[in-house]
């Protein structure tokens, strides 16, 4: 659907050999910090942002320099846009309107659209008398109603709050299933992606650094950008001594493989690392020092402090009979994982 | 202290507008005197002066020229003025500040300057093209028109400036030919800037003296030019009438133009 796109503003590019096809019916959320040409892309397969390489199609016929009225998407933008002038009923009729549907059969769309969204029998208000999240699905009714190739969305969750944000992220994924949308779905927020998402893109810089299934992703990320930007993780510095052995200042720590010498880094998720008090015989761990202990309610973080550097370690909070219990800061831990945990990634001294 | 301060605040705002209104009330007041002398107090009132205003056909004549004029060039200006908002606020093209200046500039140029200008001009090309343009309707409706334009640019501009684009650009997504995403979507969502740039247009045009002095041909006078001429050679309250019956028309375009949009929103 995208080839090598790529966008340039002056000196900056913005958007740099982008590739990407979306199958049918399929959920894909670009994923980046915020500049990083997630919207830039977006914008270009919606039409508003020419490309200055690379082709956009959309069900096989190439729309690169088609102007956005031709090129039968469906957006929902960020602020929603919605037509403050009009009523909801004729703002979800706009785009049934600009295709000549005659009146009967576009009020019969639009009120189906509407029970679509619950939003049945408020056809008649104005935007502004809408709350955030009910104006929220008068966008997303007026982009599907007229049955787009492609549904686009730009941060549509953004301004919404954090517990409404949770359940309009489920009914959008369920509308999206339920009608088979083939979505572009841009983000900056992890947990969105992860929850909505059949697949991930990750972009940084205006690249791709990774695609695949969230899952893949998380467990198996491309390079250092991608480990940090998803989740939580430790980064150990260092090199690998001999397959399946990674020195780490003083610490020697089990690898999966890896070929000696380049420096590297070992990238461990928190909730993957088993911890014990010291003492406790356990071989191949490495020693630290519990520095602070954090609640978080059903998880507890503890940061310790080893030869390897800093290692975050995050379990399930524990109860009064698990020994993890006892564990206080000052107290001496030792830390273990299965190799196929840890993952070694090139170093990137900028990450 | 505070109650000193809040009386001085009050005590400033009311002589403001004391400052502002007192004039239009005295107006109003001595178009009721009946003693064509002006004199403090009137020994009585009268209507007298409205129906004498009512009787002279060049006031007449001269409140439909300008009204005529009036309408047409802030038609004109309005739908120039318009077009150039949007294009200085949405486009992108090379010279748009100086251009935005330029079109600001019939404001700066005192009336008087500006009348002198385009009547030589006018007469320049009546010589070059031979066709009259100087002292004709036509003439006078294109000056004023360019009187008008940058009430409207500033106007429509500011409402424009607050709107973000994402409307416009969700209407093309939804399949709108630029042209209809302009009609559907833009024209309604600066509504209140274009309806306070028609009225101050209509103002501007409906008031003008110094640069229509210039620019009017024999017979062709505008309402204010007409009042002038009276001046000359009678001082009695007959213009107050008239000049009462202008303060009324346009308070009741503005009562009537702030029923559709806010005003003071639009001009703040």
């Amino acid at each position: 659907m995208l080839d090598g796109l790529r966008r340039v503003y002056g000196a900056t590019v913005a958007v740099d050999r982008v590739d990407l096809t979306v199958a049918q019916g399929e959920l894909v959320a670009l994923l980046g910090p915020s500049g990083c040409g997630k919207t830039t892309t977006l914008r270009m397969v919606a039409g508003f942002v020419p490309p200055s390489a690379g082709t956009v199609s959309i069900g096989g016929t190439n729309v690169t320099r088609a102007p956005p009225f031709a090129r039968d998407t469906g957006m929902v933008f960020q602020g929603y846009a919605l037509f403050p002038h009009m009523s909801v009923a004729d703002n979800v009729g706009f785009g049934l309107e600009m295709r000549r549907v005659a009146r009967a059969e576009r009020q019969r769309r639009i009120a189906e659209a509407l029970r679509l969204v619950r939003l049945d029998g408020l056809g008649d208000r104005r935007p502004a008398q809408l709350s955030g999240g009910q104006q929220q699905r008068v966008a997303l009714a007026r982009a599907l109603v007229v049955n787009p190739k492609v549904f686009l969305l730009d941060e549509p969750l953004s301004n919404l709050d954090a517990r409404l944000r949770a359940e309009v992220r489920v009914e959008i994924r369920a509308l999206q299933q339920r009608l088979g949308l083939t979505t572009l779905f841009v983000t900056h927020d992890q947990e969105e992606a992860l929850t909505m998402a059949d697949r991930l893109v990750v972009m940084n810089g205006g690249r791709v650094r990774q695609t695949g299934t969230p899952e893949e992703v998380y467990e198996r990320p491309a390079d250092l950008f991608v480990a940090g930007f998803l989740g939580r993780c430790n980064i150990l510095r260092g090199s690998v001594e001999r397959p399946g052995v990674f020195r780490a200042g003083n610490a020697a720590l089990p690898c999966d493989g890896g070929a000696p010498g380049l420096r590297s880094a070992l990238v461990i998720r928190p909730e993957r690392i088993a911890m014990t008090h010291a003492g406790m015989p356990a071989s191949g761990a490495l020693p630290g020092r519990v520095a602070m202990v954090t609640y978080l309610g059903g998880l507890t973080d503890w940061h310790v402090r080893t030869d390897a550097g800093d290692v975050l370690v995050t379990r399930p909070t524990p109860d009064d009979a698990d020994p993890l219990r006892q564990i206080a800061v000052g107290d001496g831990v030792a830390l273990d994982w299965n190799p196929a945990a840890g993952r070694l990634l090139p170093d990137h001294p900028d990450l | 202290m505070s109650i000193a301060r809040t009386i001085l605040w009050r005590g400033g705002v009311g002589a403001v507008f004391a400052v502002v209104l007192l004039p239009v009330a005295a107006v109003i007041w001595l178009s009721f005197f009946n003693q064509e002398i002006v004199a403090f107090p009137p020994p009585g009132y009268t209507w007298h002066w409205y129906a004498n205003a009512w009787s002279k056909p060049e006031f007449v004549r001269g409140f439909l020229t300008s009204l005529q004029v009036a309408l047409v060039s802030a038609a004109i200006g309005v739908s120039l003025g318009t077009a150039a908002a949007y294009a200085l606020v949405r486009g992108r093209f090379p010279g748009k500040s100086a251009l935005a200046a330029l079109l600001l500039g019939p404001l700066a140029v005192p009336g008087v300057v500006l009348g002198t200008g385009l009547y030589v001009f006018f007469v320049q090309i009546d010589n070059a093209i031979d066709f009259q343009i100087a002292a004709t309707l036509p003439g006078l409706i294109a000056a004023h028109a360019l009187l008008t334009i940058p009430w409207t640019v500033r106007l429509v501009a500011a409402s424009l400036q607050g709107l973000h684009p994402a409307a416009e650009e969700a209407a093309a997504n939804l399949g709108a030919r630029p042209w209809t995403v302009f009609r559907r979507v833009t024209l309604p969502m600066m509504r209140s800037g274009v309806v306070a740039g028609a009225l101050f247009s209509f103002i501007q045009s409906f008031e003008n003296l110094e640069m229509s002095l210039l620019l009017v041909g024999p017979g062709r006078s505008t309402l204010p030019i007409v009042m002038l001429n009276y001046l000359e050679y009678r001082v009695d309250p007959t213009l107050a009438a008239v000049a009462t019956a202008q303060i009324v028309l346009i308070g009741l375009l503005m009562v009537i133009t702030d029923r559709f949009v806010n005003l003071s929103r639009v001009v703040s």
